[in-house]
């Protein structure tokens, strides 16, 4: 019964959740703490770090997590899927008229528009996380995190064999000289 | 064969993505770009930042979206398919494993330290794609785009709009502007 409630509250919210995982925080909150008594307000706290700091999409981290709460494995995948299907109903959609549509001339004009602010709303993005690589996690300026980010940013341009580093490894290798650095106490 | 392969490398590529990223849904298309685009040539840049508004402008999650119409564009639906499972995959093993112990987890000073060092990887991933698309936008010596990016960047960042709106005000003034462009077509 658990498992068809979790996977109805996630299909809501994957359904009218626009714009990501911030924009899906309110309405999981909703489902979780407000309509179903899966968890209180200090769990839903939790529950945001944790989403946050661990890999993954926000939201898709938040179901797993509420499902796993309320009903182990088999709710985590139906939390899961619930937040996934109106995605992959609504985004089929729009792939096939995106495909049909793409080269009539109105829509290159628009599609031409829609660009460069695209290539803003990722800068914008971009600057937040500057302002996260460089802030201690008890506030301040963190200069180790700062040179660690710009030192990232280096590795990034350089070319060997006319291949660039991997950004995967890049983060990878960022990650490990975090615990290198608070070991030496700097992060 | 070939397309085998393809569908292999969406899955595994994905994967690798959605397991080591985080910080939400542009984060992710960054990385999108650089592997779909730059490494395997699978798609245009064009074509990237046109799927990034389609999957910002619709529900659910980013990533997911985003690797649905990459996906179905490079292999169709099985591709399709095998996108999203690899995204789904990792934050389902990861969290699963850690909701049983996520307090110690959220808690763990060296875990913090390792996340906080993979943010300023994150961070400059996401600052060396955005370098490569803004000047591209800049050489195009296109003043109403360089207008409307650094217009973009106003609202969204420092005014806070909700970026569907700015998808949707961009769309209309592509719509007019494409309206305008056929008009002065017809008078020439």
């Amino acid at each position: 019964m658990n498992i068809l409630q979790l996977l109805l509250a996630f299909l809501q919210v994957g359904a009218f959740s626009i714009g990501g995982g911030y924009a899906a925080m309110p309405l999981i909150r909703e489902q979780t703490v407000v309509l179903h008594p899966w968890l209180t307000a200090a769990e839903f706290a939790d529950l945001v770090t944790i989403a946050e700091m661990t890999p993954g999409p926000i939201a898709l981290n938040a179901a797993t997590f509420v499902g796993m709460r309320v009903a182990g494995l088999p709710g985590a995948l139906a939390a899961t899927l619930g937040c996934v299907l109106p995605s992959i109903a609504i985004v089929s959609l729009l792939s096939w008229l995106y495909a049909r549509c793409r080269t009539g001339k109105t829509m290159q004009t628009i599609l031409g528009t829609l660009r460069p602010v695209v290539v803003a709303l990722i800068a914008s993005a971009a600057v937040t996380l500057i302002q996260t690589a460089c802030t201690l996690s008890g506030g301040g300026f963190s200069l180790a995190g700062c040179l660690l980010m710009l030192g990232a940013f280096g590795l990034l341009q350089v070319r060997v064999k006319e291949k660039k580093f991997s950004p995967i490894l890049v983060m990878a290798l960022c990650g490990a000289a975090g615990v290198a650095l608070h070991a030496m106490g700097w992060m | 064969m070939m397309k085998r392969n393809r569908i292999w490398t969406l899955f595994s590529s994905m994967l690798l993505i959605s397991a080591f990223t985080f910080g939400g849904g542009f984060v992710i298309v960054s990385l999108m770009k650089k592997k779909f685009v730059d490494e395997l040539c699978w798609l245009t840049e064009e074509e990237m930042l046109d799927m990034t508004a389609l999957a910002q402008s619709a529900p659910g999650p980013i990533a997911v979206n985003a690797a649905i119409l990459v996906g179905r564009r490079v292999a169709g639906w099985p591709g399709m398919l095998a996108a999203v499972l690899g995204t789904l995959i990792p934050p389902v093993v990861i969290i699963g494993t850690i909701s049983l112990i996520y307090a110690q987890f959220a808690a763990n000073e060296w875990v913090r330290a390792a996340m906080s060092g993979m943010s300023c990887g994150v961070a400059a991933v996401i600052c060396d794609v955005v370098a490569g698309l803004g000047k591209k936008v800049f050489k195009s010596r296109d003043g109403l785009n360089i207008a409307l990016m650094l217009a973009a960047f106003v609202l969204t960042y420092f005014l806070k709009v909700n970026v569907v709106f700015i998808i949707l005000g961009a769309a209309a003034i592509g719509a007019v502007r494409a309206a305008l462009s056929r008009k002065g077509g017809d008078a020439a």
